[in-house]
């Protein structure tokens, strides 16, 4: 019998503990295939942030540290500078990355630092139950926008990836989404391309992943799928927004 | 290095931790600390070890984290507004179980202050200063030569208790120089399986985290943490006596104050007046054992602080209320001057008369 499916030994087997439906878990399976196939797994230290992902650390089958809210790219400087030769990634959340840890996010980035961050974007603050993130777009009701999100009193939403290529450090910045098997399949080259790009120590690497929150949002999952097509999609445009080796593949030819 | 030099009190904390190992170094600059970074900015790209500028002391603490966490010596250093904004990180490291040196070479407060010299973040940092049930253990040198010995002596029980360790100098001790003799290096010699270094693909995922759901098992995890914090308390307290044995009056002062009471002491006894000095090396853990025997001949204990009156609290827990404790104190970065502490000492000695 040929094992056409299987788990990737990077994720760990036990039961996750998000909701049915959430990006998360096909998220987290991108990042292990990524792992899987760069044969890295022994050497990756993953550092997990505050939010739904805080239990990374118990679903990827690498060295983890769980950092304070925001974080992590500060950690996962400190672990790549102390242990250059292992391969140092974060998994964070639109909250954490984008609005506590900011400064993090940015001057991990302007460093150049050599790891790759994977920013899950789903517009709303998950764990603490629906709140507004800096991500949630303009009208979008959520806990603490009970009437939609009033640009004129709290400002625009934070557009990471467009932000952060203009900084000169960073390798590789591209945003991608689950919501179709295309597009899935596209995002899991970006993980893996972003992750070898660390290996050939090319430097900082970010992958923005558009991603949904069904519970939050008040969505079954799949309807939840087409709201992050329909709105999500179209605020934050998919592509590459950097990178600095591209048309290098070619030059090689 | 074994022969002396002349240092200055910042300095040689930085040439300390490079030689017993430190490799590792990331801050944030703000007086009167900054030599630290300006000497490790000099010397890490020389022997291969890491000097990194953070953003600010929060990402430079969160760099220590996970510097930490990869199992390597590493240390970050600050005053006290900068302390204010590490203090998340440090309780992290403390529910984290991690190693490393924390240096504050405290400043006039709060808020912004001043940046002369100051003892007013004692309680920040016997009690811990972030959230949560945790210690630091605190070392508090009184010399140039004693920033270098702490410093080692702060990584190697860092290491050894899983904990993070904090050196509490002063603007004072940090700018004076001294002539310093360092050691041979020692450390780095402890096994740390629980590092991240990667798998290998030869044994099971570390996992370093302070997060539990659970509440009979976070409160084990704190529990566990305080029966490491009873072995401290057992072990590694240090203090000095100075003319304490016959003393009616004992001054009670770390680091600078220390210095400035032990001139006050010897002026006093010049004047026929029995006094000694208590230094605590360490803060936390504090002497108070020895502090508690010591009431039984002293009658009467002065603290000498460059605060309002903190360590104070300390010296009446010690000696449980049986002896009167009185403050000669400075703040704002005046230094209390050894005729203030004689003064202080005088008035304690006037008000003995018709006590036991």
């Amino acid at each position: 019998m040929t094992t056409v499916f299987d788990r990737p030994h990077a994720l760990t087997d036990v039961p996750m503990h998000y909701c049915p439906g959430c990006g998360h878990g096909i998220i987290h399976r991108l990042v292990a295939e990524a792992i899987d196939s760069l044969g890295i797994e022994g050497k990756t230290v993953g550092v997990a942030s505050v939010g739904c992902s805080v239990f990374a650390y118990n679903y990827f089958n690498v060295d983890m540290v769980q950092a304070a809210h925001g974080r992590a790219p500060a950690v996962a400087t400190g672990v790549k500078r102390a242990r250059p030769e292992n391969i140092v990634f974060t998994y964070q959340g639109d909250g954490d990355l984008a609005a506590i840890g900011t400064a993090e996010t940015v001057h991990s980035a302007a460093r150049g630092e050599n790891i790759t961050v994977i920013f899950v974007n789903n517009a709303i603050y998950g764990m603490t139950g629906g709140q507004m993130a800096p991500t949630s777009l303009p009208g979008q009701v959520t806990q603490t926008s009970p009437y939609g999100r009033d640009v004129s009193a709290v400002g625009y939403p934070v557009k990471v990836c467009e932000m952060l290529s203009q900084l000169d450090g960073p390798a590789y910045i591209e945003r991608v989404a689950i919501n179709s098997v295309k597009n899935i399949r596209a995002a899991g080259r970006a993980i893996k391309k972003a992750f070898r790009y660390q290996t050939e120590g090319k430097g900082f690497s970010l992958i923005e992943v558009v991603s949904t929150c069904p519970t939050n949002w008040g969505m079954t999952p799949a309807k939840a799928m087409k709201w992050a097509e329909e709105n999500m999609i179209p605020y934050y445009p998919l592509g590459v927004y950097k990178d600095k080796y591209a048309g290098d593949a070619e030059k090689a030819r | 290095m074994s022969e002396k030099v002349l240092m200055k009190g910042n300095e040689a904390i930085a040439e300390a931790a490079i030689s017993c190992g430190c490799r590792h170094y990331f801050g944030y600059p703000i007086t009167p600390q900054t030599e630290i970074a300006a000497y490790m900015a000099k010397r890490m790209p020389k022997i291969g070890g890491t000097f990194l500028q953070a953003e600010s002391e929060i990402a430079a603490i969160n760099m220590v984290i996970g510097a930490a966490s990869a199992g390597v010596r590493v240390m970050t250093s600050s005053s006290s507004p900068g302390v204010s904004l590490k203090s998340e990180g440090i309780s992290y490291m403390a529910g984290c179980d991690l190693p490393a040196l924390i240096v504050n070479v405290q400043r006039g407060g709060p808020g912004l202050g001043g940046i002369q010299p100051s003892q007013s973040d004692y309680f920040q940092a016997t009690r811990g200063g972030g959230h949560g049930d945790y210690h630091l253990l605190v070392l508090a040198p009184a010399s140039v030569q004693e920033m270098a010995a702490m410093t080692v002596r702060a990584f190697d029980l860092a290491d050894k208790y899983r904990m993070p360790c904090m050196l509490l100098a002063d603007g004072t001790m940090g700018q004076m120089m001294e002539p310093v003799e360092l050691g041979e290096s020692t450390g780095g010699t402890v096994d740390k399986p629980w590092a991240l270094t990667g798998t290998g693909m030869s044994r099971k995922h570390n996992i370093i985290n302070s997060l539990s759901l659970t509440p009979d098992e976070l409160e084990r995890w704190n529990v566990d943490r305080y029966a490491r914090y009873a072995k401290v308390e057992r072990d590694e307290v240090l203090y000095e006596e100075y003319l304490c044995d016959d003393a009616e009056i004992v001054v009670v002062g770390f680091g600078i104050a220390a210095r400035v009471a032990k001139n006050a002491v010897n002026a006093a006894r010049a004047e026929g007046i029995k006094a000694g000095m208590f230094r605590p090396i360490t803060l936390w853990p504090f002497p108070k054992k020895a502090m508690f025997e010591r009431a039984k001949t002293a009658r009467a204990f002065i603290s000498v602080e460059l605060s309002m009156g903190q360590m104070i609290e300390d010296i009446e827990l010690a000696v449980r209320c049986t002896r009167p404790v009185t403050l000669c104190s400075r703040v704002g970065g005046m230094i209390p001057s050894p005729a203030e502490v004689k003064k202080s000492i005088e008035d304690a000695h006037a008000k003995l008369d018709g006590r036991n």
